[in-house]
């Protein structure tokens, strides 16, 4: 008697479960459900959080606010979680806020691994997808989706923009240390293209294990590489263990040098100018650019602990500005046909100027090729940057053409 | 140039004292929790936490109060480890009665508490810690370039773990110590006041953990997740040498340092997940690890 309450409770929830879900797809309202939710899906407690972590979720509800849209009548609600760097727990979590939460779009994702396994699922979906930190140039060529855009680097950039720069500087021997997981692949493989392309040889490579405390053991074997370069192909915490044990182990005095391929505001922040001074990357956006970004940057200090944006933190601001601004002339959240929006209008924003989103889902803007200031040059706390260059929007990411993305017609 | 497996022997006798320079952390390390586990019966998660505060006082002591490094050597083990005593009077003594698991949740979920709050006030990335000038630099041995500070680690760290068990195996202390974890009524019953041995030794192994985050503040960032991030390692290596096996950690804790060196070389993806397998293979061999005896 029993047994058969349950199963017959049981059938029925099921039942309820799955009429809900189909009933739920066709929505009639423009809005579903009213609300406009969006899901900031990031580290949030490990070596990605100062770069991204709380922040994001402070420019993303900065970008709510400015852009007016409880005065526009919209209904924007941000919330967020952390996918402890993993791609299950990423991907649990993704499905879970489309399914049970009526997550609209996705936000952030930093981690390659975790980003390409919710792409798919946001394609799946059919929802929307703005990704500011996760890196490998993938996510616009081979795994390039409808559903996704992809806002503020990429590895493409990051190895054409740093490699070319030294390269050209007679940098041609180069030993590449890299995290082993789909962004340290995609960033060496770039880089390692570029590399070669204009000359220059590949003499070792070494791949450890995200979030490694040591790195002694691989500054030893690219101490051993001789090579003119040792290319960082990782980030966050991974990157500034071994820019400062690098130090230790006289690389620079060696005359080696380092080439750090992802380096964020806060990694510099954490090494100090002392350490950091001198090293040479590529960023798409600095908080002192001009005064619209300087004041953008007050504002979000003041809200973050002191901490200034990371180009990451901007891309997550200019990112849910122009995704509200396709659902407002859209009048609907419809993932894949908001991201069609995203494409047709050019964006423009404070922090990025304008911009276009090209059909592969790859926001086109300017980057620059950044040093770090000695001590002595640095006027006020987070006064770290010279800009050496700016590489134009129309060489900054990767043609077209060379993405191997099924979106672009041939 | 000759080599073995592929590896130029020069390199492969820099990363035997790479490993080296890692397992004199490990052994610190384990040697706390050995020591505290030996004793006090608690399997002291917080170890992590605790040696992550010692680099922070550090740097405290640095930024607020201008005290270098060799100051941090000395004041932060002892703030530590005096935290360590109110830890131990306030939480831990009255677990003892119980079973293990028991003190291993509290000093988990102290872990827990500790790095959530010092991660929340200072981030995830870390805050840079100077090298002391007079060991800065290095040398060239010919076949690697040994930076001085790790040189000292070595050779300090070495010491401490010498000395932590000279004291205990052969002094008349060390006796009361042992005696008072095999038969604490007895003991009593000589007027040694054993719950007040045993405070200080739980402080005493804390403030281990704390002159290991010292060591490490000059080599890492000074970062609130440092501690998460080592101690299971750690908590491995003393399985594998022995729960509460003075000499089993201590030396497990260097041969362990050196295997993760070598696996850096031959097989680099596989160097977080080496000393998890030796464990597993120990455990399947010998239960109570390689030194540990059936109590």
């Amino acid at each position: 008697m029993l047994i058969r309450r349950f199963v017959m409770v049981t059938a029925a929830l099921a039942a309820a479960a799955a009429f809900g879900g189909i009933t739920a797809v066709p929505a009639q309202t423009p809005i579903s459900d009213g609300i406009i939710k969006i899901g900031v899906l990031n580290d949030q407690s490990s070596l990605y959080a100062d770069l991204g972590g709380q922040g994001s979720v402070v420019a993303a509800k900065m970008a709510v606010e400015d852009f007016g849209a409880e005065k526009k009548g919209m209904k924007v609600e941000v919330i967020f979680a952390d996918h402890q760097n993993k791609p299950d727990v990423g991907s649990q979590i993704a499905r879970q806020w489309y399914d049970a939460e009526k997550v609209d779009m996705i936000l952030d994702v930093p981690n390659s691994g975790v980003a390409l396994a919710v792409n798919q699922i946001t394609r799946d979906k059919k929802r929307a997808m703005v990704i500011s930190s996760a890196a490998s140039s993938d996510l616009t060529g081979k795994a390039c989706s409808p559903n996704t855009v992809h806002w503020t680097y990429d590895t493409w950039a990051l190895a054409n923009g740093t490699g070319n720069a030294l390269v050209k500087q007679g940098a041609d021997t180069w030993f590449f240390i890299t995290a082993d997981y789909a962004f340290g692949h995609a960033l060496e493989r770039d880089v390692e293209a570029v590399v070669l392309k204009n000359g220059g040889k590949v003499l070792g490579k070494v791949r450890h294990p995200l979030n490694t405390q040591d790195f002694s053991s691989f500054l030893l074997q690219a101490q051993a590489s001789k090579a003119k370069v040792i290319g960082l192909a990782n980030a966050g915490g991974d990157t500034t263990n071994a820019i400062k044990q690098g130090a230790e182990f006289g690389i620079v005095r060696g005359g080696q040098n380092f080439a750090g391929l992802l380096v964020f505001l806060t990694d510099v922040h954490a090494l100090g100018l002392q350490t950091a001074q001198g090293l040479v990357f590529t960023e798409t956006f600095y908080w002192d650019l001009n005064d619209r970004t300087r004041a953008f940057a007050k504002r979000f200090a003041d809200r973050n602990r002191g901490i200034h944006p990371t180009m990451i933190h901007a891309g997550v601001y200019a990112g849910v500005t122009h995704y509200l601004k396709a659902v407002e002339a859209l009048k609907s959240d419809d993932g894949t046909k908001v991201i069609v929006r995203m494409k047709e209008i050019p964006t423009d924003d404070p922090l990025f100027g304008k911009g276009t989103i090209r059909v592969d889902g790859r926001k086109i803007h300017p980057a620059y090729l950044v040093e770090v200031k000695k001590p002595a040059e640095s006027k006020a706390p987070w006064d770290y940057y010279k800009i050496r260059a700016t590489i134009p929007a129309d060489q900054a990411f990767r043609p077209l053409d060379q993405g191997e993305c099924p979106l672009v017609k041939k | 140039m000759s080599s073995i497996f592929g590896v130029p022997t020069q390199a492969l006798f820099g990363q035997l004292l790479i490993g080296l320079i890692n397992g004199s952390f490990y052994a610190l390390l384990s040697l706390g929790l050995s020591v505290i586990f030996g004793l006090l019966n608690i399997i002291n998660f917080a170890h992590g936490a605790l040696y992550m505060m010692g680099a922070f006082v550090a740097y405290f002591l640095l930024q607020w109060a201008g005290l270098g490094y060799w100051w941090a050597l000395l004041v932060s083990p002892i703030v530590v480890g005096l935290l360590g005593v109110v830890l131990e009077r306030t939480m831990l003594k009255r677990l003892y009665h119980l079973d293990h698991l028991y003190g291993l949740l509290l000093t988990f979920g102290l872990a827990l508490i500790i790095q959530g709050l010092f991660r929340n006030e200072f981030g995830s990335s870390g805050l840079p810690y100077a090298m002391p000038v007079q060991l800065a630099g290095g040398r060239s041995l010919g076949f690697m370039f040994l930076p001085n500070y790790r040189a000292w680690v070595i050779v300090f760290s070495l010491g401490t773990c010498l000395a932590t068990w000279y004291v205990i195996e052969r002094t008349k202390l060390g006796s009361y110590l042992r005696a008072a974890t095999e038969n604490p009524a007895l003991v009593q019953a000589f007027g040694i006041n054993v719950p007040r041995m045993i405070t200080l030794t739980y402080g005493f192994g804390v403030a281990l953990a704390a002159l290991a985050g010292v060591l490490a503040a000059p080599i890492y960032q000074v970062n609130p997740l440092m501690g998460a991030d080592l101690i299971i390692v750690v908590f491995a290596v003393v399985v594998i040498g022995g729960l509460g096996s003075i000499m089993g950690s201590i030396l497990t804790g260097f041969a362990l340092g050196i295997v993760e060196g070598l696996t850096k070389v031959f097989y680099p993806e596989a160097s977080n997940t080496v000393i998890f397998v030796i464990m597993a293979l120990v455990l399947l061999v010998k239960p109570t690890g390689l030194f540990g005896r059936e109590k």
